[in-house]
Parts: structure tokens; C-alpha cells; sequence
């Protein structure tokens, strides 16, 4: 299973991302922001960073990248796509996810090993974790405050697309402890804290964050 | 050469971290009368004509890229002007 880790000026996390694709049995792929070009990929992922010096709102830029245009149709077409951290922001910004991620309430950066439970265990993403399932993995973000009307957190509520929820601690502000969405469909995936920081016991908390990179492959190849 | 403004602010029932820290230094400085701040941005655009068909297009620009209306309100205006829409 081929999926794609898409490069843009600024992303951090982009190695980190292929490397959990391997190690999750799947073949990563390195896409460029500026190609107009998936390479023929199963998935695609966002990877974590601060494309375009998060210049204007995080994510605003880099929307409209080249390469968003064939992510965005692939998207809606129903191919899986993972968005980790600022590319969370990039998924909120395309309209692929709802909600917006504004500066944290407490107006500082954030660095830590975060617990999550799993809302949702029926996407694209995280087939392979139970509902209520707690998993630990790093979580680092100046901008990570979750928010949307009312209206709309109650629709997404309703409808299952809270993916993984803050326990213990909100480390953000973001409204009713939400760390992750679904969109209706179950196949674009966003999250701010970093799952492909814990895919090995050497580096990172654990290997809880593997679940969403096996989840990938398993759905990719049973199709 | 016109000059259109584009104000963008947080929509009011959103939280405003940035306008909190600079609230949150006043009194520290002696201005005591300040009750609120909202911190916003302020852009700034270059047109030949302000014409209707240029200010449609600012709009345009300025919703889809200058803010994000899930967070955020904007205001057009053309310099020295009334502000429109």
C-alpha cells in the first residue's frame, strides 16, 4: 500500500510520517506542495510543521498549494487522508474537516506525552483501535485550540465524528476536549496530536501512535 | 492609486488569546482605562480602480483567503471612503 506524506515549505514532521508508514508495513511516498501529482497513491498524509511560516492563520497558506487541488478531489472521492497537527489546520482551512484551530488558551506552546480516548474506531484512520480505548502520544502545538459554533459541535457530536478526545488534561482550549475529527464520510481524518511520534518503543512514549498508520494499510489492502 | 482596506477580527464569541495578552499588560503600564482588547488584522491592497467589479473580487479574496469565516469577520473598504459591505 503506497501512501503519500506531502512535503510543503516548512513541514517538520514529514520524515517522521514516512518512517511510521513503514513501520506500519505500507510503502510512504514523498509528495512535493508544488506538483500537481499524487503518484498513483493509496492515502495521503499531512504531515505536522509550520508550512509557510504559518504566515496569515496556520494551514491558510498552504491550502492553496498545488498539490491541494488533486488532495482535495482524491478526498471527496474517498481516498484516506490523515491530517497530524498543522496538517489538522491545513484539513480545516480546505473545508475537508469544520472547525477552525485558533492560539492556545493559554497562550503558550505546549509539549507533552498526552493521553487521548478513541471516540470513533470505524474510520480510515483508526480501524485498529476499540472505542474508549486510552492511548499516550506526544502532542506539541502553539495553535491547537479546537473551535466551531455550537450548532456545529453538537452535529459533529451527533454524528461520531469525534475521532480521539483530551483525558485529564485539555492542553489547549479546544471546546469540548476534541483533539480529533472525522468527516462524514469516516475517510479525512485530523488531529493535532502526533501519533507518528509513538511508533517505536526507542523514541517517543510508546507505540500507541501506530494504530493509525496499520489502520491505513489493513483498509487499503481489503479493498 | 486607490487603496482598499480589508479589517479582518475574531468573530466576538470567539476566544482572543493575543488580544488577552496585550489586555493583560496595561494595567502593568499604568492605562488603567482600557477594559477589552481584540487583536485583529489590517491588509492593506493596491488597485488600479476601485471600481464595483475590483471590490467584488477584494471580497472574494478576502473571504476565502484573507480570513477564515469560521473565526473570523472581515470588512472592505476603500481608503477614505465609507465602508462597504
Amino acid at each position: 500500500m503506497r501512501i503519500g506524506v506531502v512535503t510543503f515549505p516548512g513541514s517538520l514532521d514529514d520524515t517522521d510520517a514516512q518512517r511510521a508508514v513503514r513501520l506500519a508495513g505500507g510503502e510512504p511516498v514523498a509528495l512535493w506542495h508544488g506538483d500537481h501529482d499524487l503518484q498513483g497513491v493509496d492515502a495521503v498524509i499531512l504531515p505536522g510543521g509550520f508550512s509557510y511560516g504559518d504566515y496569515l492563520r496556520c494551514g491558510a497558506i498552504a491550502r492553496f498549494a498545488p498539490v491541494m487541488t488533486e488532495v482535495v478531489a482524491a478526498a471527496n472521492g474517498g481516498m484516506p487522508v490523515l491530517g497530524i497537527c498543522n496538517g489538522f489546520q491545513i484539513l480545516c482551512e480546505s473545508h475537508l474537516l469544520p472547525g477552525a484551530l485558533i492560539r492556545n488558551d493559554h497562550r503558550t506552546f505546549i509539549c507533552r506525552d498526552q493521553v487521548l480516548q478513541v471516540e470513533n474506531a470505524a474510520t480510515a484512520w483508526t480501524s485498529d483501535y476499540s472505542v474508549g480505548q486510552q492511548i499516550t502520544v506526544p502532542l506539541k502545538n502553539g495553535e491547537g485550540g479546537f473551535v466551531a459554533d455550537a450548532a456545529t459541535l453538537d452535529r459533529i457530536e451527533g454524528e461520531g465524528q469525534v475521532v480521539v478526545r483530551y483525558v485529564d488534561v485539555n492542553p489547549n482550549g479546544s471546546l469540548r476536549d476534541i483533539a480529533g475529527i472525522t468527516n462524514e464520510r469516516g475517510n479525512v481524518v485530523g488531529l493535532m496530536p502526533h501519533p507518528e511520534h509513538a511508533v517505536e518503543d526507542l523514541t517517543g512514549p510508546g507505540t500507541d501512535g501506530l494504530g493509525f498508520f496499520t489502520s491505513a494499510v489493513k483498509a487499503l489492502t481489503s479493498v | 492609486m486607490p487603496r482598499v482596506i480589508v479589517d479582518v477580527m475574531p468573530k466576538p464569541e470567539i476566544l482572543d488569546p493575543q488580544g488577552k495578552a496585550v489586555h493583560g499588560a496595561l494595567p502593568r503600564l499604568g492605562f488603567d482605562a482600557v477594559t477589552d482588547v481584540r487583536q485583529g488584522k489590517r491588509f492593506e491592497l493596491q488597485v488600479d480602480v476601485a471600481d464595483e467589479a475590483t471590490l467584488a473580487e477584494v471580497h472574494q479574496l478576502a473571504e476565502t483567503l484573507l480570513s477564515n469565516p469560521v473565526i473570523e469577520d472581515y470588512e472592505v473598504r476603500v481608503e477614505g471612503a465609507e465602508v462597504i459591505a
